[in-house]
């Protein structure tokens, strides 16, 4: 059967705003490519769009086991997209173990999809399951319940392929895949293209998939079991212009490039592989072309140290990793910071502490961010708020470490990492400049003399004639630099590197505000959490809670104005994915009563359980104030 | 106030002289440390190597001997405890027309910063590695170090170490470094005719130093160093001669048929020079570099000179090319288009 263009479905559909799919099976069962191609068609039909890949650490969990279950969940919309979505509409379940870990996540009469082939007895006990839950009529009143033998189909359609048993198995996600484009009406010619180019070194393997793609289509169309189809009009709510699908670790990279032609540098890139930091590294290394030298290290310190040595050579600096690696390299973040070399760190945040959770994200790395050297060691912190923002972020943290000649800590996180939504392609003109001047004049020369705005020291490239110096982690004295160890001078280097870093906050912009610039409760975060803090805010302000977000990309320093937006509003917010880490942060340099909502599953916030603390937290301050004006009328008579 | 750097002259004089590779910096060593030797060296080869000063870098750990690049007027990075050899792999790989050298000692390239030693070693980054071995922890005031012997009594070995020591020789063949070679302070000409060796080879060039720390390990290196007891146990290799050595020069090295060392003596037995082992710093297998590097007193010399010097590609030249083959294939990284790569869709 060929097909040359979608065919216009047979049955009805219906047109819905917003629908959020989970695709989720074995490890083994390609829900990552799955739901990596649904979204790459989403985005080409122009729907905004949010992902969330969910894995395990394990490459191989064993087969069925509830340890092994994958899942990629995107929510796709015609209107604009904060989060992947709190609960999903449609369940893709490709065995019992999926269906068990994911099923209590699905909404009311939502639509849930089984693979029916994988329902063996074998499965089900491995899933924990001690009858058949399709069998037991549960599912079909709580759920609009579709048993399709997705791996028999598979089969039959290949029968004839000559293809191994293991080799057909292995193509049934592409009949999961091709069932919903049917049902939510997209056009399968881009794709059959997408599958032919990703399997050009395998034909066998890419027409295989084509078909099994082709039949998932077909079998939604002609099958009886389905009797409508969706559709998600492209958003139009969202600024004009050139948009591609992105990760927030591509993005990273590409921030990456673009400091590169933006400085007029080459970089220099020391690393060592770690989830879920690792993409950044192998995305460089494609791009030697660029002026790029990628080095993956034989550990952690050594990638930081390698890129320390490149700095202080005159190349832009880089070292990319995750909070077990930033442990590693904390010794060598301070002399960085001794030697006041421009080197970017970037951190990738997953969940600790130790090995703790790899594949998880989760903000537990902002305190190890901010202190987590020997001596005093203070060192910019800047985080990026959504996929595409790592972008930015990334030109940002090149920027200062340049000019202020610093380390700075740019932080991401795993749920931004992997996570992508449509990117409005930047023009490259409107990017920030990353100036460099090397000082190439011996007279007058002073290793550790200051430019009186920014304080930053000059940088010297090696093989400058007459301006031979030697630089340590010792400290230096506050004009030549050589090693100093007296007593005032340490105390006033210590000083001085802390105002170069505090004096950051005049060259960043002020702190914006999301709703009314006072009100009842602020609602305040910092990195991947944007979407879902955003949402929730929208939300309750809709609903005429005097309620404002504020969401910081630059942590230390703060935005200039910080203090006096915290002190407009009744009450105080953090919500985090961690302990509370910022709220110590923020009670400390604020002195205000800040509240937390912290969550430490590993998992982005869903955007009800916001919701659900900021109603809380603004029945707080009402029930205050009722207090408060009662006590206040008592005391005027 | 004195500037770190510049001792005056700003353009890189035509023929430069010891004076100039000396920096403004007070050198702070004990009084009658090795390290003073192996500076005086080092600093009077640096003319004779034809590279200008701003081209040369010293970069260090810690220790001792990593306080070495504050009295090389050259460029210079102090660095962290062992990670000299990433901090110099960094800076060569992106500036590869710079000549780096790093300047360890035992604890810090052995113990450590093995781990990266090893690596860059693998690697053949162009870097030029002294390892002075003083066999103990001189900074910390007398600790046992990777090198130092079985049973040294130390403050941290009260009862004798337990702790097998490292060859450092045996270690950097074992991590395939292309040039090895072993000197001693005390032996200035020998250290100086070693250093331009590494100088002029292309690839990563690691000696080992002996080093007499005065204060914590007094006369470590005795039985090789002093004028009475040195023929007799260092063998000083020459490439394409036989291992001869001795007062009477009438000793030499031979292999039994299981490829064990042996000592011999010249006529006794009928044993000429054609039975003894002829070094060649060039055999495309390390193995007899490694039988070598492990002879010790007081059953054999002390093998000094260059142990191995086998040239293969660098790290730093395998990049340089790669990236060129590159740019030949793919032209200059354009970021627009990069950035519009993929699929991409507008919204009007």
């Amino acid at each position: 059967m060929d097909i040359q263009a979608p065919t216009a479905p047979a049955k009805p559909h219906e047109a819905v705003d917003t629908v959020v799919i989970r695709f989720c099976g074995d490890s083994g069962d390609g829900m990552q490519l799955t739901g990596t191609e649904f979204t790459k068609a989403a985005a080409l039909h122009g729907n905004d769009l949010s992902t969330l890949p969910d894995f395990p650490a394990e490459i191989r969990a064993p087969a069925g086991t509830l340890a092994g279950v994958s899942g990629f969940q995107l929510s796709f919309s015609s209107q604009v997209v904060y989060t992947p979505g709190d609960a999903p509409d449609v369940l893709v379940a490709m065995n019992p173990a999926a269906l068990r870990t994911n099923l209590a996540d699905l909404l009311p009469n939502g639509v849930l999809i089984v693979n029916l082939g994988a329902f063996t007895a074998n499965n089900l006990e491995k899933a924990g399951y001690k009858s058949n839950p399709l069998e037991d009529g549960s599912l079909d009143q709580k759920y609009r319940l579709y048993k399709v033998d997705i791996s028999k189909l598979t089969q039959t359609a290949l029968a004839d392929s000559g293809l191994s048993t293991k080799e057909i198995g292995r193509c049934k996600n592409f009949f999961t895949l091709g069932l919903m484009f049917w049902m939510y009406n997209r056009n399968i010619v881009p794709e059959v293209e997408n599958i032919k180019q990703k399997f050009s070194k395998l034909p066998a393997i890419a027409d295989a998939n084509v078909k099994v793609f082709k039949a998932g289509y077909h079998y939604g169309e002609t099958a009886e079991i389905f009797t409508t189809s969706y559709e998600v009009r492209p958003a139009t709510d969202i600024p004009k212009g050139k948009y591609r699908n992105i990760t927030g670790n591509e993005a990273t990279a590409l921030g990456c490039v673009a400091a590169v032609k933006l400085s007029g540098l080459r970089l220099f890139l020391g690393s060592y592989p770690i989830t879920p930091a690792s993409d950044i590294l192998h995305q460089l290394s494609l791009y030697k072309n660029f002026g790029i030298v990628t080095f993956q290290a034989e550990d952690e310190i050594a990638g930081i140290t390698a890129a320390i040595g490149a700095a202080f050579g005159g190349s832009l600096a880089l070292t990319t990793t995750s909070g077990p690696g930033m442990a590693l390299k904390s010794e060598a973040m301070g002399l960085a910071l001794m030697t006041e070399l421009p080197l970017v760190i970037i951190d990738v945040q997953r969940g600790g502490p130790s090995t703790g959770l790899p594949t998880k994200t989760e903000q537990s790395d902002l305190l190890q961010a901010y202190y987590g050297r020997n001596g005093e060691c203070p060192i910019p912190v800047i985080a990026a708020c959504t996929p595409a923002d790592c972008f930015n972020m990334a030109v940002e943290a090149f920027r200062l470490a340049v000019k202020y000649m610093t380390p700075v800590i740019l932080l991401t996180d795993g749920y931004l990492a992997n996570g992508a939504e449509p990117w409005l392609l930047p023009n490259i003109a409107d990017l920030p400049k990353i100036e460099v001047a090397f000082r190439t004049d011996p007279v007058g020369f002073q290793v550790y003399a200051r430019d009186a705005e920014t304080l930053a020291r000059q940088w010297v490239r090696p093989g400058t004639p007459g301006l031979e110096h030697r630089i340590g982690g010792l400290e230096k004295d506050f004009t030549s630099g050589n090693v100093s160890y007296d007593p005032d001078n340490h105390e006033a280097m210590i000083k001085i590197r802390a105002a170069k870093v505090a004096g950051i906050a005049k060259d960043i912009p002020l702190q914006a505000i999301n709703g009314e610039p006072t009100g009842d409760l602020l609602v305040l975060g910092w990195g991947g959490t944007y979407g879902a803090l955003t949402k929730a805010t929208d939300e309750c302000r809709a609903r005429g809670l005097k309620v404002s977000s504020a969401h910081l990309r630059h942590l230390n320093p703060f935005p200039a104005n910080l203090g006096e937006i915290l002190r407009s509003f009744k009450r105080v917010l953090i919500p985090e994915l961690n302990d509370g880490q910022l709220i110590k942060i923020v009670r400390a340099q604020f002195l205000v009563d800040a509240q937390g909502l912290n969550k430490i599953q590993g998992k982005p916030f869903k955007v009800a359980e916001v919701v659900a603390s900021i109603e809380a937290h603004v029945g707080v301050v009402k029930a205050a104030e009722g207090g408060r004006s009662h006590v206040q009328g008592e005391v005027r008579a | 106030m004195s500037t770190n750097g510049t001792n005056g002259t700003a353009a890189a004089p035509i023929k430069l002289t010891r004076k100039d590779f000396t920096s403004d910096q007070d050198v702070r060593w004990c009084p009658g440390c090795g390290d003073y030797a192996i500076l005086a060296q080092v600093q009077k080869v640096m003319p004779e190597l034809g590279v200008a000063r701003e081209n040369i870098v010293f970069v260090s750990g810690i220790g001792c001997s990593s306080r070495f690049p504050y009295y090389m007027n050259t460029y210079g990075f102090h660095g962290i405890h062992g990670r000299a050899p990433a901090i110099a792999s960094g800076l060569k790989i992106s500036r590869p027309e710079l000549q780096v050298w790093v300047v360890t000692g035992d604890g810090d390239g052995l113990s450590i910063g093995g781990n990266h030693l090893i690596h860059a070693l693998r690697r053949n980054v162009d870097l030029k590695i002294l390892l002075f071995n003083n066999r103990i922890y001189g900074l910390t005031k007398g600790q046992y170090s990777p090198t130092s012997e079985l049973g040294k009594k130390t403050k941290s070995t009260p009862y004798g170490s337990i702790d097998h020591p490292f060859n450092p020789i045996s270690v950097a063949l074992g991590a395939a470094a292309s040039f090895v070679a072993r000197t001693i302070d005390t032996e200035t000409k020998h250290l100086q005719e070693i250093l331009l060796r590494a100088a002029r080879f292309k690839g990563s060039a690691f000696i080992e130093i002996y080093q007499n720390c005065n204060v914590f390990n007094d006369g470590a290196f005795e039985v090789v160093t002093d004028k009475a007891t040195k023929s007799d146990n260092q063998v000083v290799l020459e490439h394409g001669k036989p291992l001869i050595f001795g007062k009477e020069r009438n000793k030499g090295v031979r292999l039994t048929g299981m490829f064990q060392p042996e000592v011999v003596t010249l006529g006794e037995n009928g044993i000429t020079e054609k039975d003894l082992l002829v070094h060649d710093e060039t055999a495309p297998n390390a193995g007899l570099a490694f039988l070598l590097s492990q002879l010790e007193p007081p059953a054999f010399p002390v093998a000094l000179g260059v142990l191995r010097a086998v040239e293969r590609p660098t790290y730093d030249q395998l990049a340089v090319d790669q990236e060129k083959k590159l740019l030949g294939s793919k032209g200059d990284g354009d970021l627009r288009k990069l950035l519009h790569s993929g699929e991409t869709w507008e919204v009007s």
